[in-house]
């Protein structure tokens, strides 16, 4: 059984960041004191120097801007794709049977190994890397709405259509939602792997992007460099989930969540 | 009269699970009721009740037998009948009033009016109010008088209820019970109630059909309930001709309810 949380709200936060402080504390602690050579695992202060200069300097808001371009197109169209593909098989029995193994084996296959194949079909620039992300984004989401098409509640399904809804009502009122739900619980890794499809392409081939930017950096073994790139994308990474929990809670506000009482 | 809905000599099979062999859920069974009459089905637990409910609605169609509507030959859904069910069939992301206005706005009427009409209706079950809750922040009784409405909105000339009351508490399920017989004697519809509970069947109904315990169950004794309306669920259980009724019914049912039992132990 799960224990209750006995720390308040702010308190978490406050142990958080303190959780932060003593990972960078002891990080300088042992680079300074050259325990961990600082050539292979950077230096903290140089590291936020760094960061504090991409953002002063600007230098880093056009590559930051392309990555994240790449991460949104991605998952737009790989949701997209997968609702569409997934919503198709799910209520068509043949066209499922006949995709299974097919589905199986891209889903199997290492997708990453596409991106050198996106790069030669689509260029260097934003294409390529929308590509390898929609690749990696649409097998989340189109297993999800599958999942979520066949397991709508027959019970629901069968007063809908004696309330007269038809096929297309089905559709849009019943099979949507129920699948929405599912998509949205997906939501959260879907984002994270547009994210890692725009990087990894990024790191494979590109000439913008903060994977560019981490790439180049290893190329002249600046480690610090290297470091702050993965620490933008880290904190990035963070906000665009943060912006799916808001989304989520908002559009999903019909699921039974904790129970709720109301504050008198 | 033409019956409003008739089920003849249907027999649904199934197969059985694990592909071996088959189950009959239904044997041989005709039943027939009356434009607005009230028809209770009773019988143990497990034999084919649902069963015969979706068959009248359209939802299975029998492995022999022919269902009519107002004498015309069922197929596909059954238009003119609403449908309540056992389990929870609110679409759990519209709140009450959207369940309420689902059928009318799957029927082409504009939102607008749906809402409106849903509204009211929502006021006639005793939900004024909670237009905005969703399904899952009503109680069991609220989540059934929301399904009442659904049901009812439509104006069907059919209402079939698979013990829609099955889940709630004695007192939730007694006010729900004088609500529907309130609402069914404003605007007499054919009723066609499947309950296993003797007791419900007798204060609800004009006739009771009591149907034998599975596999291939089938009517075994119909009774008249020629109780005065209108009634109160909960008096009329004190009524001498209500303890004679179920003592009649109960010397049927009771054999058949055993062996339903022994049935399931098995």
């Amino acid at each position: 059984m799960a224990r209750e949380l006995k720390v308040g709200r702010g308190r978490l936060v406050l142990y958080q960041a303190l959780l932060a402080s003593a990972f960078f504390v002891a990080w300088w602690a042992l680079t300074e004191t050259k325990v961990l050579a600082p050539f292979f695992f950077g230096e903290p202060l140089k590291v936020v120097k760094v960061i504090w200069e991409w953002f002063s300097g600007g230098k880093i808001y056009p590559h930051l801007a392309i990555t994240l371009w790449e991460t949104v197109l991605a998952f737009a169209f790989g949701s997209l794709l997968g609702l569409i593909v997934g919503l198709w098989l799910a209520l068509s029995p043949l066209a499922s049977a006949l995709a299974d193994p097919y589905i199986k084996a891209l889903n199997a296959m290492p997708r990453v190994i596409l991106a050198p194949i996106f790069a030669v079909w689509f260029g260097l620039g934003v294409l390529s890397k929308v590509a390898l992300g929609v690749t990696l984004v649409f097998f989340i989401v189109f297993f999800n709405v599958y999942q979520g098409v066949k397991e709508v509640s027959p019970v629901v399904l069968a007063n809908a259509r004696m309330l007269g809804a038809s096929r297309r009502q089905l559709l849009r009122q019943i099979y949507l939602p129920s699948a929405t739900a599912w998509v949205f619980s997906s939501l959260h890794t879907s984002v994270g792997m547009a994210f890692v499809g725009a990087v990894v392409g990024e790191y494979l081939g590109s000439a913008k992007g903060v994977g560019y930017l981490i790439l180049q950096a290893e190329g002249t073994f600046d480690i610090n460099t290297v470091f702050a790139g993965i620490l933008v994308l880290t904190a990035f990474a963070l906000l665009l989930d943060f912006a799916v929990t808001r989304i989520e809670t908002r559009l999903l506000k019909w699921r039974p969540g904790q129970a709720e009482t109301e504050r008198l | 009269m033409t019956p409003a809905l008739a089920l003849s000599n249907v027999t649904c099979t199934f197969a059985a699970r694990g592909g071996a062999g088959r189950y009959t859920a239904v044997h041989d069974t005709s039943i027939a009721v009356a434009p607005g009459e009230f028809l209770s089905i009773v019988g143990p637990t497990g034999c084919g009740k649902s069963t015969l409910l979706n068959v009248a609605a359209g939802l299975l169609e029998p492995s022999a037998g022919s269902v009519t509507v107002a004498g015309v030959p069922l197929s596909g859904l059954n238009a003119r009948a609403g449908y309540m069910f056992q389990a929870d069939a609110l679409m759990p992301w519209r709140d009450a009033l959207g369940n309420v206005a689902a059928g009318l706005e799957f029927h082409g009427v504009k939102r607008a009016e749906a809402r409106e009409r849903a509204r009211e209706w929502l006021a006639r079950v005793g939900l004024a109010g909670f237009d905005d809750r969703y399904p899952h922040q009503l109680s069991g009784g609220m989540r059934k008088r929301v399904a009442l409405a659904q049901m009812l909105i439509l104006d069907p000339e059919i209402l079939l209820m698979d013990e829609p009351f099955s889940a709630l508490d004695v007192q939730t399920r007694q006010l729900m019970e004088n609500e529907l017989l309130e609402l069914w004697s404003a605007n007499r519809k054919s009723v066609v109630f499947i309950t296993h509970d003797l007791e419900e069947a007798i204060a609800l109904s004009d006739r009771v059909i009591a149907l034998s315990a599975g596999p291939g169950c089938r009517p075994i004794g119909e009774f008249a309930i020629d109780l005065p309306r209108p009634r109160d669920v909960a008096e009329i259980r004190l009524a001498p001709r209500y303890v004679e009724l179920h003592e009649a019914v109960w010397r049927v049912l009771r054999d058949e309810v055993l062996k339903g039992y022994a049935q399931q132990r098995k």
